[in-house]
């Protein structure tokens, strides 16, 4: 007889989630996944000057807010044709490759440890699940001292942030036309020094920490595997050659890597809070909130490409890479998302001697009288991110994002096909129903973040077809 | 236990801010030990969590010090271990254990549009969904102190800017207690740190119209920043990443009220907002980002607490609004949308400066300072004068004001 397990809220998550999953036999047979609150961002931001959509999108997700600044500003200038500096180009990989590392360490530390490793006898760390926690104390020790250590190292990320975005999060640096802030010689010393303590955190403690969780739960190598569907954005333009990414763009399914092609997306509401009449283009969607829609469970949307259900995030970007290929499952993305911070963090001492102090950073341009569009495609910190937006003159007519935990929170499509992360917990052992761990272990594998997941879309219209960058 | 040695470290470093003499310290210090930890509920409702997370950056004292030694952070989403109904059994049992201890701070806006579906914390055991709504009402009336983080639960922000699509309100709007606001987008971590430490040692500081502990933003950022001497000189940016006087990019520093220039983001000190060459967007403001925005647009062409007027006159028209005590009016129109409506005027391509005599229309004119407004009034051109130097601008200041109150063009 299976038995339902509800996990509402899914904390140490960003954002508000629920998860229900059906477990029969030790094992669990079906899930669904949910997003428990909506904002309706992209209603928002029309009628607004395309100009502020890079500040305004940041404010959708405090983690990752630098991500939505690089996509609305790639939008804006794939829509106006402005080719940026290599100077800005190397500053924005800079502020943006900070504030990746800052998600990286938050994430494994404040967000997933606590799955692992018992937390000391106090506040937030009790109440716990009491099982299958397997480090001795002299590991735990050693963990949770990495844990007070990295409020420190999270700190001094976001301190990168600001030396060229002004604050952090929600930094102003990041603009279309380039970045505001120059590379003085102080800032980058400033810069450099802060990044080689962050890096000699990430190989002194973040790795060997993951590595020790690695070695302890090397069951969960099997557990989590999910569809083995990766999908990939480019991250970190090359400088000086604006359509080319250090990380590049790849699909992988069925055990081979192909091109993406973007006119292959499209987004199911078939069990989303929203009322539209089939799966369409993000550019042609016209869709409406329904919270009241008989059968649908979430407010989060359902994209596919090419008809199937694809996971994003840094085992993606890695796997695209060459970087990574050990296989796909729990630990391999918290393996992966650790191993890209030290990659991130080793390129950014490249960028950092790239600069050239005194070479412009900005790009100034007109507004058209005409009506134009664009897209922005980034690989954010937890993967696939787009920004679709169409203006004329000083107003957006019309704007789209689809994050990548849109992509990986999804709840079935109108195939029935679960979302990839429901896809994912189906299969896991569970120990004790009444400390069902392993449901987070696996969920926050994915670095959720039902923050950025939640969207009212709205268009106005028929599309003509998508820009490809 | 918060030990001596940590209080007086926590102490001294929000000195400055607070104002506090070092010989006092000791003092306070004896009368804090031997206390518990206070109990802390963190209630994040729409959020982006930036509050949160921004607050992690805390440097004095640092976030394990805060977390591990200062206060027993019962129920955060972010941070705790439990989850589920064991997350939402904690919330009920702090509320009922800790009644009338502990301090409630609030992040994010409470939507009403379904009863509230549009935002939930979690659900109850028995299934049914626990909304934001709920989560505030049953959280806030037992709190000892009530604080709303972030501009989103200080004052609606941007889930709450036009058109609202969830209905969201900020949590002064569905509590009855006194709620402090410590707005920013995000908050500066020692906003939340100073206010919290003032909570703890002397109870509820001193607060603005807006309720803003005054120690913070009491401060307009024009008269603190340190690009004012280009401003005065005219020394203008036409594009951001230029390293002079944001104002005809969109500054807000005129308008708002926030300690920044002084403060700087974070941990050393490292910039803000206008050091990084770009305008300051408003963020602490009850109506950011409907009555800010465009954020490149300068301050005569937008509507600013629904009036279209000059720079200066709404900086003192600020400490006007305090006097007269309709501050929660006007942030009640922009949670209501109705600043909203005016907007999407206010985003329409526009004549760059003043373009008509406005002196027939004012009633007041002593309250009236022109900030250098572009362009011409009747065959005058201001820029002449305001490239003159300071003095003729003041004889200039008394005599005439543009934009009448109310008036749109």
């Amino acid at each position: 007889m299976a038995k339902l397990i509800r996990i509402s809220p899914v904390t140490r998550i960003n954002g508000f989630w629920n998860l229900e999953v059906d477990v029969d036999d030790g094992h669990i047979t079906d899930a669904r996944s949910s997003g428990i609150f909506f904002r309706g961002f992209e209603e928002i931001l029309k009628g607004r000057d395309p100009r502020d959509a890079a500040y305004l999108t940041e404010r959708i997700c405090g983690i990752c807010s630098t991500a939505h600044a690089i996509a609305a500003s790639h939008a804006m200038e794939d829509a106006l044709k402005i080719e940026i500096s290599s100077n800005a180009t190397l500053l924005r990989n800079l502020s943006f490759g900070a504030d990746l590392l800052q998600n990286h360490l938050r994430h494994f530390y404040l967000l997933t440890v606590l799955d692992f490793v018992r937390g000391p006898e106090q506040p937030p760390f009790i109440p716990r699940y009491e099982s299958d926690y397997r480090l001795n104390t002299h590991e735990t020790d050693r963990v949770m001292e990495s844990y007070r250590q990295h409020f420190d190292i999270a700190r001094i990320t976001h301190e990168m942030v600001t030396i060229f975005g002004g604050k952090a999060p929600h930094q102003h640096g990041i603009i279309p036309g380039g970045v505001t802030t120059p590379p003085t010689v102080d800032r980058i010393q400033k810069f450099m020094g802060s990044l080689e303590t962050v890096l000699e955190y990430i190989n002194g403690r973040l790795i060997p920490d993951a590595q020790l969780l690695a070695r302890r739960y090397d069951d969960y190598f099997e557990i989590g595997r999910g569809y083995e569907n990766l999908l990939a954005y480019g991250n970190f333009q090359v400088p000086g050659k604006n359509s080319e990414f250090v990380m590049p763009f790849g699909v992988y399914s069925d055990g081979r890597i192909d091109k993406f092609n973007p006119e292959r997306i499209r987004e199911h509401v078939h069990y989303s809070w929203f009322v539209q009449d089939s799966p369409k283009h993000p550019v042609e969607e016209e869709t409406n909130p329904e919270p009241d829609k008989e059968g649908a469970y979430s407010w989060v949307k359902a994209p596919r490409y090419a008809a199937k259900p694809f996971e994003t995030g840094p085992i993606a970007h890695l796997w695209m890479k060459g970087d990574y290929r050990r296989g796909i499952s729990t630990m391999d993305r918290i393996l992966a998302r650790v191993m890209e911070a030290k990659i991130v963090g080793n390129m950014m001492k490249e960028w950092l001697k790239q600069l050239e102090p005194g070479k412009p950073i900005y790009r100034p341009y007109e507004m058209p009288d005409k009506e134009v569009e664009g897209v922005g495609y980034t690989g954010a910190m937890r993967g696939a991110l787009a920004h679709w937006v169409r203006f004329k003159g000083n107003k957006i007519l019309h704007y789209q994002i689809v994050t990548p935990s849109a992509w990986v929170c999804s709840p079935r499509d109108a195939g029935g096909m679960r979302g990839p992360l429901e896809e994912a917990l189906v299969g896991t052992p569970i120990a004790d129903t009444d400390n069902p761990i392993e449901i987070g272990r696996v969920g926050r594998s994915f670095d959720p973040c039902l923050a950025c997941a939640v969207h009212l879309i709205k268009t106005d219209g028929s599309r003509q077809s998508l820009q490809i960058m | 236990m918060l030990t001596r040695r940590q209080f007086i470290k926590t102490a001294m470093a929000t000195t400055a801010a607070l104002q506090l003499s070092e010989i006092l310290i000791p003092h306070l210090a004896e009368a804090f030990i031997g206390k518990k930890k206070p109990p802390v509920i963190w209630l994040e409702m729409m959020t982006c969590t930036g509050d949160f997370l921004s607050v992690a950056n805390t440097l004095h004292p640092d976030m394990r010090e805060l977390l591990f030694d200062t206060i027993d952070l019962c129920y955060s989403n972010t941070a705790m271990a439990a989850e589920g109904d064991l997350a939402i059994g904690v919330l009920k049992e702090t509320v009922e254990r800790e009644k009338g201890e502990y301090i409630l701070i609030a992040e994010g806006t409470v939507p009403l549009k379904a009863g509230g579906r549009y935002g939930a914390i979690g659900h109850h055991p028995d299934g049914s969904i626990f909304t934001d709504l709920e989560a505030i009402r049953f959280t806030a009336p037992k709190a000892k102190y009530i604080m709303a983080v972030g501009t989103c639960a200080s004052f609606g922000g941007p889930y709450a800017a036009h058109p609202n699509p969830s209905g969201s309100v900020p949590v002064h709007k569905v509590v009855d207690s006194q709620v402090i606001n410590v707005p920013g987008c995000p908050v500066h971590p020692d906003w939340v740190v100073g206010t919290l430490t003032h909570l703890l040692l002397y109870g509820v500081p001193e607060l603005d119209a807006f309720n803003r502990p005054k120690v913070f933003f009491g401060r307009r950022i024009h008269d603190w920043c340190p690009r004012r001497q280009h401003f005065d000189n005219g020394v203008f940016a036409t594009d951001p990443g230029e390293e002079k006087c944001t104002y005809k990019i969109g500054c807000k520093g005129p308008v708002t009220f926030v300690d920044c220039p002084t403060r700087q983001w974070i941990g050393e000190h490292n910039s803000w907002p206008v050091e990084a060459n770009t305008p300051c967007i408003g963020c602490v403001s009850p109506d950011f980002p409907d009555g800010m925005s465009p954020f490149y647009a300068h301050l005569p062409d937008m509507n600013v607490l629904g009036l279209r007027t000059t720079a200066d006159k709404i900086g003192k028209g600020v400490a006007a609004v305090t006097a007269a005590g309709i501050g929660t009016h006007l942030a009640a129109s922009v949670a209501t949308g109705r600043l909203g409506t005016t907007l999407i005027d206010g985003t329409r391509p526009k004549r760059e400066g003043v373009n008509r005599d406005t002196r027939k229309h004012s009633k007041d004119k002593t309250r009236e300072v022109v900030f250098l407004p572009e362009g011409k009034i009747k065959g005058i051109n201001l820029r002449r004068y305001h490239l003159q130097g300071k003095g003729r601008i003041k004889v200039f200041i008394n005599r005439i004001s543009f934009f009448g109150k109310g008036k749109r063009r």
